[in-house]
């Protein structure tokens, strides 16, 4: 599978063998619904969120190896960020999926080896699935704690 | 079962420029003509030949270049009804089988479904046979039933029947399933449709590029089929109707060329066809579609038929010895068209997909545009191989070869 190597590396197929955070949460602060409408997958992804910090994520579905590790990659990310802060990895990761930015490590923790995908654009929609539901799921939560207050 | 000579796929794929370039540095492998297929030279020289020789609009010239335009677009036409055995006023060119349909749907549904009314389709329909139902039920009050599929991947026809009543007005169902392959008894559900009062509208795409159809003998009203399925460009699709109900419909969109005579008081309509062909119609395309009518029917669609079970049959055992393997519809290749969707529990048809690829092999994978039948067969896509008259033994082999690969390597 020559020129994939960087498409299917080993921490990708990792991730995507062990999910991390694959699974649900008992009582979610906010959960979302997301699916591809061109292939057809659909995940459910579940956040807990105390003092404006997402301290738990879960996620179950179904997806190609791609969405899936991305979105194990992403539960890793972004637990334990404030919801600005985990608004912005996933504004970062975005632009790195679209060549826009480097991709940096630190923020990015594991996902950094996503970068590569970016060659290929018809997979850039497989490895932002998850991380646009949690997008969804942290502006979903600010808006009802907005009619809330 | 054919009397058309077998089919030398060697001679006949050098009529098609495309298969001999490479992918990744293999030999391309195009697995996908139930999305699209390819094109042979004598089509694209059709087109190139309108646009060089006679490039003038239809209809409306008294010049020589704009009559030997029309006259190509009719040729067009006459090709067309040719090899589907209908009468040429029946023919009407749309944009693609999607419109062909939505032209029924407006034009019919709209003025004829009431409130209480239902149409009847399968689950296996694709969302163009789907789709344009819902919207036009959402405007009469009507209701769109499903008709099952069963395990096999075959309709249901019990429950068919079961389903048709009186309140049926409407059924739609695909002639040959893009998705498990299945082939429709579209003259069995004619009958049983009527018997009840309905109409019918079968949707052809995966059966006139493959097979000999006889429109008329299918007993349907309303038939619909696209033209980049069966060797000829994208961008026409045809609608065949019965013409005494085309007779009784009205327009479904206005414009030039489909009137008779308009006044500040209101218009008249054209004769069939043309009352169904508003505004330029797609000129080259029409002339490239009877291109690929007279190519097919040169070909033999018996021919075309009989190498497609051959091929499908390789397919199905040559798949069938992969381990684990989940392949849906029909076993019997005599049963089916050549469109096999499967999956592997280890590896997701995207990835299958894209691992393939590197091997020059093109298949599809995702829900094929049938989400209601992704969700009775219980999974969330499908990889799908489809063959045509082009393709050969060893192309399928080379596929399965690059599946086994690709699955040791996800290992």
């Amino acid at each position: 599978m020559g020129g994939l190597d960087d498409l299917y590396q080993d921490l990708i197929l990792d991730h995507y063998r062990r999910k991390r955070g694959e699974g649900s949460l008992e009582s979610p602060t906010v959960a979302v619904d997301q699916n591809n409408p061109l292939c057809g997958d659909e995940i459910h992804l579940e956040l807990n969120i105390v003092d404006g910090r997402v301290t738990e994520i879960a996620h179950t579905g179904e997806g190609c190896s791609i969405s899936q590790a991305s979105m194990s990659m992403m539960s890793e990310a972004l637990v334990g960020k404030t919801l600005e802060d985990a608004l912005e990895v996933v504004e970062h990761f975005r632009m790195v999926m679209h060549g826009s930015e480097q991709g940096d490590e630190d923020r990015l923790g594991d996902a950094n080896a996503l970068e590569g995908v970016a060659k290929y654009p018809v997979r850039v929609k497989c490895a932002l699935l998850g991380w646009m539901a949690a997008k969804d799921a942290i502006q979903t939560y600010q808006r009802d704690s907005e009619e809330v207050a | 079962m054919s009397t058309a000579a077998a089919i030398d796929v060697v001679a006949l794929r050098a009529d098609f420029p495309i298969l001999s370039r490479t992918v990744h540095g293999a030999p391309l492998v195009y697995l996908d003509s139930a999305a699209t297929s390819q094109k042979p030279t004598a089509v694209l020289d059709a087109m190139d030949a309108y646009y060089r020789e006679t490039n003038a609009n239809v209809h409306r010239g008294v010049y020589e270049l704009a009559a030997e335009a029309t006259s190509r677009y009719e040729a067009g036409r006459d090709s067309v009804a040719r090899m589907i055995g209908a009468p040429r006023e029946s023919v009407v060119f749309t944009k693609n089988a999607t419109e062909a349909i939505n032209l029924v749907a407006w034009a019919w549904g709209v003025r004829n479904l009431r409130a209480g009314d239902e149409v009847l389709i399968t689950e296996m329909e694709h969302h163009s046979n789907i789709v344009p139902w819902q919207i036009v039920a959402g405007i009469t009050g009507a209701s769109v039933r499903f008709a099952p599929v069963t395990p096999t991947g075959e309709l249901d026809m019990d429950a068919f029947e079961g389903l048709l009543s009186e309140r049926t007005r409407m059924v739609g169902v695909v002639h040959v399933s893009n998705v498990l392959g299945t082939i429709n008894p579209v003259a069995e559900i004619s009958r049983l449709a009527h018997e009840q009062g309905a109409l019918v509208l079968v949707d052809g795409s995966q059966s006139v590029p493959h097979m000999p159809v006889d429109v008329p003998a299918l007993g349907c009203d309303f038939f619909a089929f696209t033209g980049h399925k069966m060797l000829g460009p994208t961008g026409i699709g045809v609608l065949v109707g019965r013409p005494e109900l085309l007779e009784d419909m009205e327009p479904f969109l206005g414009g030039g060329e489909m009137i008779s005579n308009v006044t500040q008081a209101g218009s008249t309509w054209a004769d069939l066809p043309w009352k169904f062909e508003a505004g330029t119609p797609p000129i080259a395309e029409a002339i490239g579609l009877g291109a690929a009518a007279e190519y097919l029917m040169a070909v033999g669609l018996d021919a075309v038929r009989a190498h497609e079970i051959e091929l499908t049959a390789h397919m199905l055992e040559a798949l069938g010895q992969l381990e684990d393997i989940t392949i849906f519809g029909p076993r019997d290749p005599a049963a089916r068209g050549g469109a096999v969707s499967f999956s592997l529990p280890d590896l997701h048809p995207h990835d299958i997909a894209q691992l393939i690829d590197q091997d020059g092999v093109c298949v599809r994978a995702g829900h094929h545009c049938a989400k209601p039948l992704m969700r009775v067969l219980g999974v969330g896509a499908t990889a799908r191989a489809s063959t045509y008259l082009y393709n050969s033994r060893e192309e399928i082999d080379v596929f399965v070869r690059a599946l086994g690969k690709a699955r040791a390597a996800f290992k």
